[in-house]
């Protein structure tokens, strides 16, 4: 694969995951269970779709092909996604919204302080950027997990129902294929830290901390970092997300 | 060619189209880079209309290149739609001043922080209501009774650079700029 179409992927893997996961918790707004939750998750909706904006301008740069990011977001059907499929899972409760969003939050952060050392300069300077935002994210949905595992009998045992549902999707975030190898020769990323071994201490010591047991998961989902097999879901959002773009073709706000 | 009587500073009251189109940039100096932070001190944040473009620390760079003004601002959240309509502010403001010719850039490197806010607009946001942020990651004082007997209501608020909070003493909940 060559180097263009490898970083133009990549960077429609970093913005589609921004995008589909801040259209999901968008979802929430106005049906938070206090006003304080619906707050929080429309403004981390909002941090995301402004990331989903910086990634797939980048996207777009570098494809050439005069799409702008509102044509990659707004244009592509369900096959040219690049999100995992953890991002594009419904809601359920409160409780797995928020797991979903930690165990997303741990990984985005690392990932996000990888990328500040890229040796795409746009990509190093977008992902300091971010990062400061991601780490915000982290901190709340963090103590979230842990207030809510460590709460009452109810809440304890929807956290632990909410871990052993998502923990399946864990996995995609750290599968590595051909784009991840083209793009790690070029030094947009640096894989000589594992990601994995700091995801897996810091999740552990919090999930511990909200006495929650990290499942077995025999198995991984994926198929949606390559496109392949997304799930039924994310027809579903993009039926909401570009609605009106496929409705009323160009039209501006 | 010259005309004298064209006001160098117009007011900003005058409709746009007239001075772009009567003040052509080649008919009068151009203003210097002093003149423009000093009328970038009038664009005022949408969200916080207290604090300026200046105060807010997002612009990074102002100068000439040939008749054309480049302007680089940084956003202060990814996401936050103000930095859309200061963009618009901005270009508007320039255009009433006769500036025809203005690129507006944006920035992401070096990565806007809240220490950029400067003493000035710190003051001004306390003023208005708002705890200016700190390093300690949380307020100093009510912004309105200086109590220090503070709660956190949320970590998010009415917009993303804020979070809310309560003062315990005279029970008003404000909000507070967070750290970034």
């Amino acid at each position: 694969m060559d180097y263009q179409s490898a970083y133009f992927e990549f960077l429609c893997r970093l913005g589609d995951n921004a995008l589909i996961l801040g259209h999901r918790i968008s979802e929430w707004c106005g049906h938070g269970p206090t006003l304080e939750e619906d707050i929080a998750l429309a403004n981390i909706a909002l941090d995301l779709i402004g990331e989903a904006t910086v990634w797939l301008e980048l996207a777009a740069g570098v494809e050439n092909k005069r799409r702008t990011a509102n044509d990659l977001a707004m244009l592509r059907d369900a096959w040219e996604f690049r999100n995992v499929l953890l991002v594009e899972q419904p809601n359920g409760d409160f409780g797995q919204t928020i797991m979903r969003q930690y165990l997303f939050d741990a990984w985005h952060v690392l990932v996000l302080t990888a990328l500040a050392e890229s040796r795409e300069l746009p990509v190093a300077a977008a992902a300091a950027k971010i990062k400061k935002e991601a780490q915000y994210h982290l901190l709340r949905s963090r103590n979230t997990v842990i207030g809510l595992g460590d709460g009452t009998p109810e809440s304890h045992r929807r956290m632990q129902a909410a871990l052993d549902w998502s923990y399946p999707y864990v996995g995609e975030l750290f599968e590595r294929d051909e784009i991840d190898h083209t793009v790690e020769q070029k030094g947009v990323v640096n894989q000589s830290a594992n990601l994995w071994d700091h995801y897996y201490e810091e999740i552990s010591s919090t999930l511990q901390r909200a006495t929650l047991q990290i499942p077995a998961a025999p198995h991984s989902h994926s198929g949606g970092k390559n496109g392949q097999q997304h799930s039924e879901h994310l027809g579903h959002i993009l039926t909401q997300l570009q609605w009106l773009q496929r409705a009323y073709p160009g039209a501006q706000w | 060619m010259v005309n004298p009587s064209i006001n160098h500073e117009p007011q900003p009251s005058q409709p746009v189209g007239d001075l772009a189109s009567s003040a052509a940039s080649t008919a009068q100096p151009r203003p210097t880079i002093d003149q423009i932070y000093k009328w970038l001190a009038s664009v005022m944040d949408p969200e916080i209309p207290v604090l300026s473009v200046i105060d807010l620390g997002i612009i990074r760079e102002v100068n000439w290149n040939g008749d054309a003004l480049e302007i680089a601002i940084t956003p202060t959240y990814t996401g936050c739609p103000a930095t859309t309509a200061i963009t618009e502010d901005i270009e508007m403001m320039l255009r009433r001043r006769g500036i025809t010719e203005i690129a507006v850039n944006r920035h992401l490197a070096p990565a806007w922080s809240s220490d950029w806010i400067t003493s000035t607009g710190r003051a001004k946001l306390e003023a208005y209501g708002i705890a200016p942020p700190q390093l300690a990651g949380h307020p100093e004082r009510c912004p309105r009774c200086h109590s220090n007997n503070l709660f956190r209501v949320s970590e998010f608020g009415s917009t993303p650079c804020k979070a809310l909070w309560r003062c315990q003493s005279c029970l008003e909940a404000f909000d507070y700029f967070k750290c970034l």
